[in-house]
């Protein structure tokens, strides 16, 4: 199948593999570890799953800002990022 | 009594994950690999990294397309929502023939194409031969929306209005006609005032399908493309070019694919967020009703 159509490259491959693995990470963890919704700051019932949206978007929105204020590279975008993540799955 | 946990029910699922990945998972990943990449056609690509976000992001003429958009959104939500529960209100709550005519009226613009609803205000706005911009010259109004930007606008919201308050007003209708009538005899035994009814018992019984409304109506509206394209192509100058339009003359018009690219993520994105917020806040709120 020729999918050079669709102008794959490897840091986009890493970016969609990494989603794919996340999710199947959160698959894993919740027949492991099933968990009940719980509400946090946001003062909404939030699953797992919602956590890592919520982290996703946001992370999406964080990296655009920093692009726009700061420029590229990012690095110290995705260091925001990841802190921000932690921080939604710990408090949100 | 113990319920039954089966999860072989997910494979049920499969189908539509199916469709979802071939209709929105793959275009939207190869939307990605064009954002990061520039292209002459060929399939030959070269690696540009996040320059064309950063391009996009500083952006004047995206930033003034955003601007419109904004405000159109703003214009057509402030019109479309009170007008649509206004009509509601006021539409026959009993069934028979006279609620199933005004039906039949307020759904009918809903079932016109949307190029053929550009094409029908473009004739009828015209100066020579539409009844509208005929009508609107003999009482010496100066309209032509080919070169004022304000009729333009006028026009756009207009046939906008015409076309979507029909949703609002069948989503607001269905949520009046859920309403039991022991409400409305409480009401009236309490003596309460007209707008006392629709504020206690009608505006909350109406808050579900209201969300929906609005959520819908945003989404359409921050995505309109067909119906200003085909009535004003965008102008006069750029005083209607929306987002949309924007984004299609970019990759279409001047075949900037990795810009056009990563412009359509960004867009994608603002309204993946709004639309959430609109969601939680509709299941938020479905879930406060009922503990």
């Amino acid at each position: 199948m020729d999918l050079s159509w669709m102008g794959w490259t490897l840091p986009t491959a890493i970016f969609f593999i990494s989603i794919a693995l996340a999710l199947v990470v959160m698959i894993i963890w919740a027949i492991k570890a099933p968990h009940a919704p719980r509400v946090g700051i946001l003062r909404i019932e939030t699953t797992p799953g919602d956590r890592l949206f919520i982290s996703l978007l946001g992370s999406a929105f964080i990296c655009l800002a920093w692009l726009a204020f700061f420029g590229s590279p990012i690095w110290e975008a995705l260091i925001v990022c990841l802190l921000y993540a932690a921080s939604v799955f710990k408090w949100v | 009594m113990k319920k039954t946990i089966n999860q072989k029910a997910w494979f049920m699922v499969l189908p539509v994950l199916i469709l979802v990945a071939f209709s929105a998972v793959i275009p939207l990943m190869t939307v990605v690999n064009y954002s990061v990449q520039d292209t002459f056609g060929n399939n030959e690509f070269f690696w540009v990294g996040l320059e064309w976000f950063e391009e996009v992001l500083h952006s004047e003429r995206i930033h003034d397309a955003l601007g419109r958009q904004a405000l159109f959104t703003i214009i057509i939500l402030t019109i479309e929502i009170p007008l649509g529960i206004f009509v509601a209100l006021h539409m026959p709550k009993r069934s028979g023939l006279w609620s199933s005519l005004c039906l039949v009226l307020v759904a009918l613009p809903l079932l016109i194409p949307w190029n053929v609803v550009g094409t029908i205000w473009q004739i009828f706005g015209r100066v020579d031969i539409g009844l509208l911009g005929y009508m609107l010259d003999q009482m010496g109004i100066d309209y032509n929306y080919t070169q004022n930007s304000f009729a333009a606008w006028c026009t756009i919201i207009v046939m906008d209005v015409w076309h979507w308050t029909s949703l609002v007003v069948l989503l607001c209708y269905a949520g009046l006609k859920s309403i039991p009538d022991a409400y409305y005899q409480a009401a009236k035994i309490d003596q309460a005032s007209r707008w006392a009814v629709f504020r206690y018992i009608e505006l909350p019984k109406m808050k579900g399908v209201l969300l929906i409304a609005i959520l819908l109506r945003f989404m359409d509206s921050f995505m309109i493309y067909t119906e200003p394209f085909v009535v004003t192509g965008g102008g006069p100058g750029n005083a209607t070019t929306f987002l949309s339009i924007d984004l299609v003359k970019m990759a279409i018009g001047q075949f900037d694919l990795g810009p056009a690219a990563a412009f359509s993520l960004i867009y994608f994105l603002v309204i993946l967020l709004v639309s959430w917020v609109f969601y939680t806040v509709m299941v938020h709120s479905d879930t406060k009703d009922m503990s």
